[in-house]
């Protein structure tokens, strides 16, 4: 069965699956333990509008689907903190804006209606090669940026705060992690597209959460966990004549309900525990 | 005997939009201090600790932390919060959280052997290291403070800023607490926010009352409890 192998179109779907797999498992926990999926959720929705507006120029959609996720993933850290509880609003801005721009530029080009479907729900078999070599660069620069300044991120994840009064520049750190999210929504949009994606953003890295200890464990499972998803989706969806994003996202979610199983002794007490931690927080 | 001044507020006011917090503070903190913050609630304790972190900027007045602006001299602070915004479920160590101090402004930082041996010896202080490869949410209280302090001194500071380092102990833990902090207190100043004046007078060596408009300074020994209360309004 595994004659599919030797086609290239095959080969660079697996290697986007690679790719795309362990910047969404290394981000995404970033994106978990510091409780962004919502934030993440925007950048993505955001990025849309430069994919359409690509799409209509005739340039590479990722080009400026990389425009606009890192605008706004700007955007949000700069404003993040002045904004306070106005924060979801400037994140439904940005989510429906960029979503709006998308849509009008998409169907200003005629013969939209397959590439939007791509574009929403993705099409790993679809991937030029072009494509691919921007994928390549998009990892290496996230991968060497975490593998740098791991131990900043994980100060200013942990506690903004503190770190301050250590003098380290907070600003310039939560710019950076955010533009490595909007880099991240890139090299996953033609994996899971647009509507699909905060799942394989957050959804592995919860399930990884659950069974370790730190920050770097939960990188290395939940980029398993996503890789084990995209191929075995790429499979399926050549296969069986289907889009791969759905199938990807389902044995994701398929994982997580499995993992909380497993790590907590019935779901009864797993909710009951959830329930009483909140309590507790509200009594400190 | 002349002490050694580190930390210099004058006149220093502050507040929070329209509403006035503090005004006109004036207080000197000096070398081998052990000195105790008391006040109400929302008295401004916490404000005049960020004033001094650099944290927030005072509406007028001047601050001076070693001699320098507060965000140059708080390399030599060491700093305990209030746990408000911490997220106790975040996966991370009781080794990481006190080596954390020791990252600094470096982007790229690499923890060096003196990194961990001051994060060891930290731990070692506060009597947790067996605890080091513990997740977070696997403390119990006690010993997530003493995690917190540990990482306040990691960094090898010359002054203590402790904001509430005992709220929520029993009392037999904060004897302890004050034991190790008499025990520092022999190589560092210690400051330290509370609002249980019965344990502060017993540990600390002075005691300062912290009420929005106004800042009493009070050597301890001159004064019984009960005119105490009465100027701190507590």
């Amino acid at each position: 069965m595994f004659e599919i192998l030797q086609y290239q179109f095959f080969q660079n779907a697996l290697i986007i699956s690679v790719l795309a797999s362990l910047a969404a498992g290394i981000i995404g926990t970033y994106i978990v333990v510091k409780r962004m999926s919502l934030i993440s959720g925007s950048i993505a929705h955001a990025a849309f509008g430069g994919l359409g507006i690509s799409y209509f120029l005739g340039i590479n959609p990722l080009a400026g689907g990389t425009v606009f996720s890192l605008l706004s993933a700007f955007s949000i850290a700069f404003f993040r903190k002045s904004a306070g509880n106005r924060l979801d609003t400037l994140l439904s801005f940005l989510w429906a804006t960029g979503m709006a721009i998308g849509l009008v530029f998409i169907f200003l080009t005629p013969g939209y209606a397959t590439d939007l479907f791509t574009y929403l729900f993705g099409n790993i078999l679809l991937v030029s090669e072009v494509d691919l070599f921007m994928i390549l660069l998009l990892d290496m620069v996230i991968l060497s940026t975490v593998f740098l300044m791991f131990n900043s991120f994980l100060s200013v994840t942990f506690d903004e705060e503190y770190s301050e009064t250590r003098n380290m520049p907070v600003t310039l750190v939560d710019m950076i992690l955010f533009g490595l999210i909007a880099l991240t929504v890139v090299a996953t949009i033609r994996v899971v597209g647009i509507v699909l994606m905060i799942a394989i953003l957050t959804i592995p890295a919860a399930s990884a959460q659950l069974f370790h200890k730190t920050v770097k464990g939960i990188m290395i499972t939940s980029s398993a966990i996503t890789l084990f998803a995209t191929v075995t989706g790429l499979f399926v969806s050549y296969y069986f004549d289907f889009t791969a994003g759905p199938i990807i996202v389902l044995i994701i979610s398929f994982i997580y309900l499995l993992s909380i199983l497993v790590s907590r002794p019935g779901v009864f007490s797993f909710f009951s525990s959830h329930f009483s931690f909140h309590v507790d927080q509200k009594v400190k | 005997m002349v002490r050694e001044e580190i930390i210099r507020l004058e006149n220093v006011s502050f507040s929070y939009g329209q509403k006035e917090f503090l005004k006109d503070i004036n207080l000197s903190i000096y070398k081998d201090d052990f000195l105790g913050i008391i006040g109400p609630n929302g008295g401004g304790k916490t404000t005049l600790l960020k004033l001094v972190l650099g944290l927030l900027k005072p509406k007028k007045g001047k601050i001076r932390v070693f001699g320098k602006t507060p965000k140059e001299g708080r390399e030599s602070i060491g700093y305990f919060s209030q746990f408000k915004d911490i997220d106790f479920d975040f996966p991370i160590t009781a080794f990481e959280i006190v080596l954390l101090s020791r990252v600094g402004k470096k982007l790229f930082k690499r923890y060096t052997r003196q990194d961990k041996e001051a994060a060891e010896k930290a731990l070692k202080d506060l009597g947790i290291w067996h605890l080091r490869d513990n997740k977070l949410s696997e403390l119990s209280g006690g010993e997530k403070q003493r995690v917190f302090i540990a990482r306040a001194l990691a960094n090898e500071p010359e002054v203590l800023l402790l904001d509430e380092p005992m709220s929520n102990l029993d009392m037999h833990i904060q004897e302890e607490f004050y034991g190790i902090l008499r025990q520092l207190n022999k190589k560092i100043s210690i400051v330290l926010v509370d609002h249980d004046l019965e344990m502060l007078s017993k540990h600390a060596k002075e005691i300062v009352c912290v009420n929005k408009c106004n800042t009493h300074t009070i050597r301890y020994h001159d004064i019984d409890e009960l005119k105490m209360r009465e100027i701190c309004n507590v």
